[in-house]
């Protein structure tokens, strides 16, 4: 089956989700309603869950967000388009290299800019990089709401420490990398840089390997994962959910091959998928997707051409793209990271809107957690993978 | 077998117990005040402004007050403000100045964007990151003494970018000083050529 | 030397030596007191230096497996420059913890919520009464001494279930709830998996039981009950059960810090949180000391030849030990769910532990099979808990796991 055939509308509300235990039984006494956040160890940032317990059982469960919000949009649309580059690193602070990157190419789509071949290798490069550092602190902290002292977030802190170490020496700046430029990359690397990210590139699999034996086979993690906070297609789609979360529940669906935007179409990487859409898949998803970004770092490296990294064309003063609108799009590591934006020919975009996949894979929230214990709501928001400085924006 | 899987979890952390003795990359730890890692040259922090000159750094400032960076600034936390007068600059051409240069750098985000912009190379990043101050009004608002810094400053932390620039600058100064040879020489031409003829306004 | 000669050598006899001459100044009436509050001061001031290294070994040992460093900046105060490698940093700690501001939520019941702290150490505390440090060493010797050391550790979880009610947040009560049903389900593994001792040495005097453990075969193979095929497992049973009394890592629930904040600590500050952080060591102290005393031989020295060793020390250091190897643990697993929790103590752990109260019951009856008939006798007491270990285990796992992945097209 296609996931993607429109099949008989299902309203939401109504669709069959997890079943919830009633609760009028005289033997059950009073609800409980646990307010989760926006001060609490395990919420991500600023998130809010306000939740109903029967027992330890969740009954509802409502998201509270927009603590963190900072204005954003609007923000972009009072600066010029090069000011709002480096907000966009704030968006989602832990991946600044592929936000820039979604920004850049919706602007360069808006002013029809062209790249040049070593700024796109070089794009793709550091795209992957930031799905490394995504990935691996997502595992990590993952692991650290199933419960672990820190053990496994801090083995992944000391592998994304080292690819941070090479934004630093790169862009100036270990998480606010504002790297890409309309038209190209800022920064050329050196020989020298190069060779470190080599380097660090082969030996990540060994820390792959050494943190898959270290907890993908142990039965606790096993018991508390899989059969948790299951999803299934249907429901992902109709939600609008993207990325590692949406593949985890088997949905064909990543757009570096969808899209294939920049050079993604001329690299040989395959898009694992999951079978049971709960959270031991959208674990392994994330394991097995850094994998495949090992292997595109590998192909990029052997194929990085010489030549300029900047459009000779592109303007940095007075960039005023001619009237129109554009939406640019990628895979970022958390799902659809897109850009809208509308020009009116002055140095400001008339509108800016980003597409966050936090906040859309956010929604289905209660559905996942609904007939779960609170521990494994924790576990599940957890898998889903949110930066809240994206989700509020 | 149950049990086999934390077993396995259990010689990982042991491995990693031996491991942080002896293998640097698993321990990358650095003791901050005592060790400090070595900044890389593309590190950036702060801006400040550059003076060509040691012993008169407010007589030699690059900036000519044209307020790009001011304008470019995402969250605008640079404020300028034009002299009056015109101050002859390094090479000796007469050229605004920043009457009053702030950067307020409670607000300021590090982003290099003034740096990028800035068509005089008058404004680059520093790397000191041991800023902390304990008032934060007065202490964080930079104004134009405290951000002057010297251009063999700006070579000392980024070697390879400043002597880019130097090369840059020098060239721009060689052709701006030849174009006002040509200039100058076509002036004492048409100067000397003027008394004995005045030719008519040249059609386009 | 003769087994008389050890028994009676200086360093052995050394504490209770020091007790008496200390004594001895004191009028006869009171003799009898000062005698009691030596042991009492003694067993605090040792266990209270212990607890405080074992924070910070606890810290920097964790910080090890993750790759850090760990605390090791606090020195002494007034010299620059002497780090100790951190080793003063619990008594930095402890002054931190005693000088914070108390907090009591304006809800709470005040009563239980001053009383809780102060229950939890002092029950975790008797449970020492009756652990024998050393060959001489045993604060009080009781006839039913298993029976006094698991009423007394029981009572800690009630305060416990009094911090987490009496605190009035919605937390502290869900993890207070979360210790009645771990207590209730590990109790029972905890005093089955040491029945099988109890049967086979048919006493439930501490000192006893590692008199049992005395001896060794060839002079190197010590006699210890973990090197039975029924002590193994119930060795095993025990670890689970400790640590899921002492409420640690993967068990640690009733303050998981991921869901619940800090559970029952959520609403204790300063010195209070200090005592239940105390309580929390003192508990796992004692009870890595019972599986000491109960299966790894006491205060018997491992091989013959070390036997001069104090006896006191070697039971220190096979404490230590214990107590790495739950930190071990707790650097490594992550935590269960309350209703895993559960069903891992109703359906395998109970089962296994009174499958192998069986098996020592075998163990005894054959006691007097030798030479061939000894390996069927091993056999069959490794087939009667090995065999029921591999089915439980594979029903209490069924369904998980690792998974195999597709690729799209």
């Amino acid at each position: 089956m296609n996931p993607f055939t429109p099949s008989a509308p299902t309203p939401f509300a109504s669709a069959p989700g997890p079943t919830v235990r009633a609760v009028h039984d005289e033997f059950h006494g009073d609800l409980l309603e646990v307010s989760m956040g926006p001060q609490h160890p395990s919420t991500h940032g600023v998130f809010r869950m306000v939740a109903t317990l029967d027992g330890e059982q969740l009954v509802k469960l409502k998201p509270v967000f927009g603590y963190l919000h900072r204005n954003h949009e609007k923000i972009a649309e009072n600066t010029t388009y090069l000011g709002s580059m480096p907000y966009t690193d704030r968006l989602d602070y832990l991946c600044s290299m592929s936000t820039n990157w979604a920004y850049a190419l919706a602007v360069e789509r808006l002013a029809g800019q062209a790249v040049p071949e070593r700024a796109q290798y070089l794009r793709i490069i550091m795209a992957e990089l930031t799905r490394l550092v995504n990935h691996s602190c997502l595992v990590g902290f993952l692991f650290n709401d199933l419960g672990t002292s820190f053990t496994p977030l801090l083995y992944a802190f000391r592998e994304r420490e080292k690819i941070i170490d090479l934004f630093e020496s790169l862009s100036g700046s270990r998480m606010m990398c504002n790297y890409q430029r309309f038209g190209g990359c800022r920064v050329d690397p050196t020989p020298e840089w190069l060779a470190a990210a080599q380097q660090l590139v082969d030996n990540f699999p060994r820390f792959l390997d050494e943190y898959e034996r270290m907890l993908t086979g142990n039965e606790i993690m096993l018991a508390r994962t899989q059969g948790v906070g299951r999803l299934d297609a249907t429901h992902a789609i109709n939600a609008g959910i993207t990325g590692p979360v949406l593949r985890a529940s088997g949905v064909d669906y990543d757009l570096r091959k969808v899209d294939a935007y920049g050079f993604y179409a001329q690299f040989d990487f395959r898009v694992p998928l999951g079978a049971h859409g709960d959270t031991y898949d959208r674990y392994m998803m994330r394991i097995l997707e850094m994998r495949e970004s090992v292997k595109i770092l590998q192909q990029a490296f052997k194929r990085l051409p010489a030549g300029p990294i900047m459009d000779p064309k592109a303007k940095l003063r007075g960039f005023r793209p001619k009237a129109g609108e554009a939406y640019g799009r990628l895979e970022g590591p958390k799902g659809e990271l897109g850009f809208f934006l509308i020009s009116d020919g002055s140095p400001n975009p008339y509108r800016y809107r980003v597409r966050p996949p936090s906040l859309i894979n956010l929604t289905l929230l209660e559905e996942m957690c609904l007939g779960h214990t609170i521990a494994d709501a924790v576990v599940i928001l957890g898998s889903i993978d949110i930066v809240l400085g994206e989700v509020d924006r | 077998m149950l049990g086999s899987g934390i077993i396995n979890g259990l010689i990982v952390t042991a491995k990693n117990f031996a491991g942080s003795y002896h293998d640097p990359e698993r321990m990358v730890t650095v003791e901050y005040p005592e060790q400090k890692t070595v900044l890389p040259e593309n590190y950036r922090n702060f801006p400040f402004l550059i003076t060509e000159n040691a012993t008169d750094p407010m007589g030699t400032l690059r900036c000519v007050a044209c307020q790009i960076c001011e304008k470019e600034c995402p969250p605008q936390c640079i404020i300028i403000e034009k002299s009056k007068d015109k101050k002859p600059d390094a090479t000796g051409k007469l050229q605004l100045y920043p009457a009053i240069f702030g950067i307020d750098t409670s607000v300021c985000m590090s982003c290099q964007i003034c740096v990028e912009v800035c068509p005089f190379d008058a404004i680059k990043m520093d790397k000191v990151f041991e800023i902390a101050t304990t008032d934060r009004f007065q202490d964080l608002f930079l104004d134009r003494e405290r951000l002057a810094k010297p251009n063999s400053y700006y070579h000392e932390i980024h070697p390879v970018e400043a002597a880019e620039v130097d090369g840059r600058l020098l060239a721009e100064r060689k052709a701006a000083e030849e174009k006002a040879k040509v200039a100058a020489a076509a002036k004492a031409a048409a100067a000397a050529a003027k008394p004995v003829v005045t030719p008519p306004p040249a059609t386009p | 030397m003769s087994a008389a000669a050890l028994t009676d050598s200086f360093l052995e006899r050394a504490p209770l030596a020091l007790r008496d001459w200390v004594v001895n100044f004191l009028p006869a009436p009171l003799q009898w007191l000062g005698h009691h509050l030596i042991t009492i001061i003694a067993v605090l001031a040792v266990f209270g230096t212990f607890f405080a290294f074992t924070t910070i070994a606890e810290r920097k040992l964790l910080a090890r497996l993750q790759n850090r460093l760990g605390p090791n900046r606090s020195g002494l105060p007034w010299i620059k420059g002497l780090t100790l490698f951190g080793l003063s940093q619990p008594f930095a700690d402890a002054i931190k913890t005693l000088t914070k501001e108390d907090i009591v939520p304006a809800a709470a019941d005040k009563c239980l919520h001053f009383l809780a702290p102060v229950i939890v150490v002092a029950f975790s505390l008797m449970t020492f009464a009756v652990l024998p440090f050393g060959r001489h060493l045993i604060p009080v010797e009781l006839d039913a001494a298993l029976l006094y050391f698991f009423a007394a550790g029981a009572a800690t979880e009630l305060a416990i279930f009094m911090a987490g009610w009496s605190s009035r947040n919605k937390y502290s009560l869900l993890a207070a709830m979360r210790a009645l049903a771990q207590l209730i389900s590990y109790e029972l593994p905890l005093i089955l998996s040491v029945v099988p001792i109890v049967l086979v040495t048919s006493t439930l005097s501490t000192q006893n039981i590692v008199l049992a453990q005395g001896g060794w075969t060839f002079g190197f193979l010590p006699h210890w009950f973990v090197f039975t095929p029924w002590g193994f497992p119930a060795f095993i049973i025990f670890l689970v059960a400790a640590l899921a009394e002492s409420n640690r890592s993967p068990f640690d629930l009733p303050e998981a810090e991921s869901e619940l904040i800090a559970g029952h600590l959520t609403e204790y500050s300063g010195f209070k949180y200090a005592l239940f952080f105390m309580a929390e060591y003192f508990g796992l102290t004692a009870l890595s000391g019972l599986g000491v005393t109960l299966f790894l031989g006491g205060w018997q020295a491992p091989i013959a030849a070390l036997q001069f060793i104090p006896s006191y020390a070697w039971f220190m250091l096979k404490l230590i030990g214990m107590l790495v190897f739950f930190i071990w643990i707790r650097g490594t697993l992550l935590r269960l769910r309350i209703d895993q929790l559960t069903r891992l103590a109703w359906q395998f752990l109970v089962p296994l532990a009174l499958l192998n109260v069986g098996n020592a019951a075998f163990w005894i009856l054959t006691a007097s099979w030798s030479g061939p008939l000894q390996l069927i006798r091993w056999a069959i007491s490794l087939a009667i808990i090995v065999i029921p270990f591999i089915l439980l285990g594979r029903t209490l796992t069924a369904g998980y796991a690792p998974r195999t992945y597709r690729y799209a097209p």
